[in-house]
């Protein structure tokens, strides 16, 4: 039955949106069909949160996934390819308002943002807004500079060859 | 995500397959200099220096800012579109993840819908 409901079309297609607000804040912001307090129940239930939070696009899976939604209460999301090298996500929740608002802290370094989430449910729709607030203009560049593994790799691996060419150049 | 970080990672490479684009880095990692400065050190045109350090802004190893007459070239990516080219990656990611919770969210609608009806029987 699951698999019948995935493959119809959504009615209509929201549009998400990424803004640098400042120089230590990033917003996305969605509308879903849908009243708040289904769209905060998506975000709460860890059964229902590892259903959307690692989309089979993104080539990744979520390994683990738990939360203690309430203040004080502790997450955590494993991802990755292999169950030996997990990527973990952790935090805890700082705020947690039903149908309106949740707060939470990213744990994993010192550098991490707090994230805000509201929902706000105008004719039957909700207008989802999350907010990371990052402790410094630093904090945030250095998440755009380094986010993915990947890249940051590959970058690293050229400046070691810039720096070797550089030396090689310098002795001729 | 991944193809966007290979282009660029091939284009990087390109860049660093001529012996003269090389050089300009290396000078360029010593000091600012301007095109006309680079031709005369690497003894060519003004026009074949303005490829070459094309090459290299493509590839976002070197960035230029035309002053008056002159055009200063430093080593450096392209800081304002390496962020825009983040976010857009960072959007699609939750893009990915919210058509899934649409998906979600219908279900749930309907889930409702059907105990609302059992209760009131």
């Amino acid at each position: 039955m699951d698999a019948r409901r995935e493959s119809e079309p959504t009615p209509m297609k929201n549009r998400t949106t990424v803004e640098r607000k400042s120089e230590r804040e990033l917003v996305v912001t969605r509308t879903f069909h849908g009243p708040a307090r289904i769209v905060f129940e998506a975000w709460t239930k860890p059964e229902l949160l590892k259903r959307w939070w690692a989309p089979k696009s993104t080539g990744v899976s979520l390994l683990s996934c738990e939360a203690v939604v309430r203040v004080g209460g502790r997450y955590r999301f494993e991802f990755g390819h292999e169950a030996s090298k997990p990527m973990a996500f952790f935090g805890r929740y700082i705020e947690v308002t039903p149908h309106s608002r949740l707060v939470w802290t990213n744990d994993e370094s010192d550098d991490g943002a707090v994230t805000t989430v509201t929902f706000e449910e105008k004719g039957g729709k909700t207008l989802l807004v999350m907010r990371e607030l990052y402790p410094s203009k630093e904090a945030l560049d250095g998440v755009i500079a380094g986010m993915e593994g990947g890249m940051g790799e590959m970058f690293e691996q050229l400046d070691e060859l810039l720096v070797t060419l550089g030396a090689s150049v310098g002795r001729s | 995500m991944v193809q966007y970080t290979r282009a660029r990672f091939d284009a990087s490479f390109a860049a660093l397959s001529d012996a003269t684009r090389r050089g300009v880095l290396e000078q360029l990692g010593r000091a600012d200099a301007s095109i006309s400065d680079l031709a005369e050190k690497f003894h060519m045109t003004l026009t074949g220096m303005k490829k070459h350090v094309g090459v290299l802004e493509q590839a976002g190893l070197v960035t230029t800012q035309k002053v008056g007459r002159v055009r200063t070239c430093k080593l450096g990516l392209r800081r304002l579109e390496e962020e825009a080219a983040w976010i857009e990656r960072y959007r699609q990611l939750w893009d990915a993840r919210f058509d899934v919770l649409d998906q979600v969210v219908e279900e749930l609608k309907r889930t409702e819908k059907v105990d609302g009806r059992k209760k009131r029987e």
